[in-house]
């Protein structure tokens, strides 16, 4: 059976060679935490990195996939949520109905990793996702907070959290 | 956040439900509901107390992304006086609400209504059961109930110093008969309402680990695809099963009532590019040559009919205008809309003679459950829904439950064997239940001095009501038809009660197209109507906006404070920085009063940018403000998408628009900076999810007129020129 290079892990899957990945990564490999949007590369919510690079694998067709290539998805991004992306997020409670936000923190991760300090316009650049609920205010808050080690207190939402801190 | 899985996992949690044990699944969910431990305690309805204190707080209404979750937990929390840290929350279903006697009330969740309408009785829940607990704490010591105090779970009695929790009196406090009255706190005095507290459905949308709808996976479970005939009120013909049963995978081809189709594989990828594969064959039926532009005509007729009802009429407006100097008259339009929610429409269902069980993402459970039950042929009693958090609800998965009929009607097809459906976006762009299409003609009659003496607004157009619940059509009369512009009332009513006549009427003109009540519903277009019409008449007769404004405004006080509060934030008073140029509207609508000020450039090729909104919401009471806050820049976000792109066209009675790449909406690059006023002012509880958007199209619109000196009157903006007049 072939098999893919996901989260660290060789896993073996069994499909066409024209299953986009998108659909190999959630019902072959059931990670499920990427999501299908739209199917044509529009939305973002199927986005994952290959080789580093944020990639929308809704289009992808499992052959096009480089023997050997790294995939990383939501799940893999960090063992326990601990992602200085996935903690920013939380301290400024960025989803509302958190369907494209899988998406969203992976275009963000791959952002930071090669602009530490984003500007206005390379967070525009780079992050094309669809977001209906609209917390796009929000993602850009918590993309330049995690730029900065994790200053969530910029962001001035004073969001109370369970044990009294404040972010 | 716990998902509830099914009935026989249930039951283990709650002694209070009689009733016969069915086959559950279970799944492994990593966050299985710890309240379905044996050892926990229902002390009411809302609350389930466990030996570790952990609190489990049951909601009825439904999480799409709107907060309502949390806030309806610290609400009840707030009465209870539990630990906030130790609060988890659970879903009971719709089944179990009949089989109790609805003792969780209302399940829907659509029009702003989670809190608002909910808020008395969970804090009355939350109250009970803290007396309950008290009162087993005191039972146990033998002391009086008033020598008891109780904090984060902790009750103490203060004269012997003795302590204990909720946790340990909670068997005690689960045989206490609940007491018939209680009293509520005074909002003032909240300590866990009214904070900026975190939601509690966060963390697992930040890891993948959340499961929605479309990632349940049940032991056995197969997959499928559906094709419903792409013209509403069309019919399938023919198809030919042969083609998808030779692709891998396949298990069925099936016919869908009597207009889709639905392929069933082990995968839904394989179940979709089978269905792509299978010759179908349709009959459009009447439809067939319905289009937008001839939709147009027939509103437009309306415009002039004499066949309308009137929403609030005001001394006489027509003999008013016709007796006036000078007349102001405008026609405006608001096209067809999808709801476009991320998450596509699906449901899993599993039906055997005897049961029928549905898991999917609903805004109305119990709604959900009477859609199962007709489509399963089974009485209520013998099916359930379990909800899933929604990927975006926006009122599309609300009052219609199109796809867990057609998801039941295929279960059916294979008694005993779960069958997930999915649609696929273009399936969802199509078969959507769209925003209404409507136009309007106002016209104003002014005195010599500029006053507005009358007002006449016809609305011709499409009724929601009229679609999906038409006994509440009432001598020809929609009342949803009229929101933001009713008489004075605590729903959604007009502001501009200082004009002397007024005549607001609505004839009724329904295309084929399935109108569906979508974020924000009638007050969307009513307000851009009627602000961008203020503002006309504002600059045809020299005067502020504001200005004006102020002066219709001048009895209707919550209207005008928040008008006035954005008014100052924005800087009305001094000129906008070189290039920009600002908007204003302000509304009423869901029980809340909303404003806001737009700040917008047009460049010389008309490209427009909008730099920044300033809005301010009064709900009465604000239970989390930064969730208030998160609720009304996502508004600006679905209200700014609908008037830069949102149009559903329809040619050869279907709808043209596909995809996001034909149905565009506002992305990061286009969103402006929002500064949001959360200023409740007491003595109402109002809806925060839906009437920000009405603003936000006017103000933009009326900034675009400060800033090229074109009215636009026709939206989506993307159609329109925007270059200097």
């Amino acid at each position: 059976m072939p098999s893919l290079n996901v989260n660290g892990s060789v896993l073996q899957y069994d499909a066409e060679p024209d299953t986009p990945l998108l659909w190999v990564l959630r019902e072959q490999l059931r990670l499920t935490g990427t999501k299908y949007g739209c199917g044509v590369a529009q939305c973002g919510a199927c986005t994952v990195h290959i080789d580093g690079a944020p990639t929308r694998s809704c289009v992808l067709p499992i052959s096009a996939v480089a023997a050997g290539a790294k995939i990383v998805t939501i799940e893999g991004l960090s063992a326990d949520g601990s992602h200085p992306v996935q903690r920013a997020w939380v301290a400024l409670d960025v989803p509302q109905c958190g369907f494209c936000q899988s998406g969203m923190i992976m275009a963000a991760a791959a952002l930071l990793r090669d602009k530490p300090k984003p500007t206005d316009a390379d967070i525009d650049a780079a992050i094309t996702n669809i977001c209906r609920c609209g917390t796009y205010n929000r993602v850009r808050a918590a993309i330049k907070a995690a730029g900065q080690g994790g200053a969530v207190k910029a962001a001035g939402l004073a969001i109370e959290d369970a044990d009294g801190s404040t972010s | 956040m716990t998902i509830r899985l099914s009935r026989r996992q249930f039951l283990g949690a709650s002694s209070a439900v009689a009733g016969s044990l069915v086959v559950g699944f279970h799944v492994p969910f990593a966050s299985v509901a710890s309240a379905q431990s044996s050892a926990a305690h229902e002390i009411n309805a809302w609350v389930v107390v466990q030996p570790d204190d952990t609190v489990v707080i049951r909601i009825a209404r439904s999480e799409m992304g709107q907060g309502t979750l949390t806030g309806l937990a610290q609400l009840v929390a707030e009465e209870l006086e539990c630990d906030w840290a130790k609060v988890k929350t659970e879903f009971p279903t719709p089944g179990e609400n009949l089989a109790r006697n609805r003792v969780w009330g209302n399940y829907s969740t659509g029009g702003s209504r989670g809190i608002r309408d909910s808020n008395e009785y969970v804090r009355k829940g939350g109250a009970t059961a803290r007396v309950m607990l008290v009162q087993a704490a005191a039972n146990d010591w033998k002391v009086p109930v008033a020598e008891c105090t109780v904090d984060k779970s902790v009750i103490t009695h203060t004269p012997t110093a003795r302590s204990t929790t909720y946790g340990k009196v909670a068997s005690a406090a689960a045989k206490i008969a609940p007491p018939t009255e209680v009293a509520l706190k005074d909002p003032k005095d909240w300590k866990i309402a009214g904070k900026r507290l975190a939601r509690l459905d966060t963390v697992d949308k930040t890891t993948g680990k959340q499961i929605y709808g479309m990632d349940l996976v049940l032991p056995g479970m197969l997959n499928a695809a559906i094709k419903d005939c792409p013209v509403f009120g069309g019919k399938v013909k023919s198809f030919d099963a042969a083609v998808a049963l030779k692709k891998p995978g396949v298990t069925k081809v099936v016919r869908v009532g009597d207009s889709g189709v639905a392929v069933v594989a082990d995968t839904w990828w394989h179940a979709k590019t089978a269905l792509d594969a299978t010759p179908i064959e349709w009959d459009y039926g009447p439809n067939a040559t319905a289009s937008s532009a001839k939709f147009a005509e027939v509103l437009k007729a309306g415009l002039d009919a004499p066949d309308a009802v009137a929403g609030n009429e005001v001394g006489n407006a027509r003999a008013a205008i016709a007796a006036t100097s000078r007349k102001i008259e405008a026609v405006y339009s608001y096209p067809h809309q999808n709801h476009a929610t991320m998450e596509v429409m699906n449901a899993t269902a599993r039906w055997t003679p005897e049961r029928c069980e549905v898991w999917t993402p609903t805004q109305n459970g119990e709604a959900a459950l009477a859609a199962a039950s007709e489509a399963a042929g089974l009485p209520l009693a013998k099916c359930d829904v379990y909800k899933l958090l929604l990927g975006g609800g926006f009122g599309r998965r609300g009052a219609v439950h199109d796809w867990v009929t057609q998801a039941v009607l295929i279960a059916k097809e294979m008694p005993g064997t779960p069958v997930k459906l999915i649609w696929t976006r273009e399936e969802d762009m199509t078969h959507g239940r769209y925003h209404p299409v409507t136009q309007c003609k106002l016209t104003a009659g002014l005195d010599s001095d500029g006053n507005v003496t009358a007002l006449h607004m016809r609305i011709s157009g499409q009724s929601i009501v009229a679609a999906i619940f038409p006994s509440n059509v009432k001598d020809g009369k929609d009342p949803v038809v009229f929101q933001g512009l009713n008489p004075p009332g605590p729903e959604a009513s007009l502001g501009y009660t200082a004009i002397p006549n007024l005549l607001i009427d609505h004839a009724m003109r329904n295309p084929h197209v399935p109108p569906g009540f979508w974020r924000g519903v009638n007050l969307n277009q009513n307000t851009i109507y009627l602000e961008c019409f203020v503002d006309e008449i504002a600059h045809a007769t020299g005067q502020d906006p504001l200005a004006l404004r102020r002066k219709l405004l001048a009895k209707s006080p919550k209207h005008l404070a928040v008008l006035n509060a954005v008014a100052e934030r924005a800087g009305w008073a001094k000129p906008a920085p070189a290039g920009i140029y600002r908007g204003l509207a302000q509304t009423m609508g869901f029980g809340s009063y909303v404003a806001a000020c737009a700040e917008v450039s047009v460049s010389p090729s008309g490209a427009l940018k909008v730099h920044r909104i300033v809005a301010a919401t009064d709900s009465g009471y604000a239970v989390n403000p930064q969730q208030i806050e998160a609720q009304v820049e996502g508004s600006f976000v679905y209200g700014l998408s609908a008037a830069l792109y949102g149009e559903c066209t329809v040619k050869d009675g279907r709808i043209e628009q596909t995809n996001f790449d034909t149905y565009r909406v506002l992305r990061m690059d286009e969103m402006p900076a929002v500064e949001t006023i959360v200023m409740p002012s007491g003595g109402f509880w109002g809806g925060v999810g839906e009437p920000t958007i009405a603003v936000a199209a006017p103000a933009v619109l009326n900034a675009i007129f400060a800033a090229t000196g074109r009215r636009i009157r026709n939206l989506p903006l993307k159609d329109q020129d925007l270059k200097k007049a």
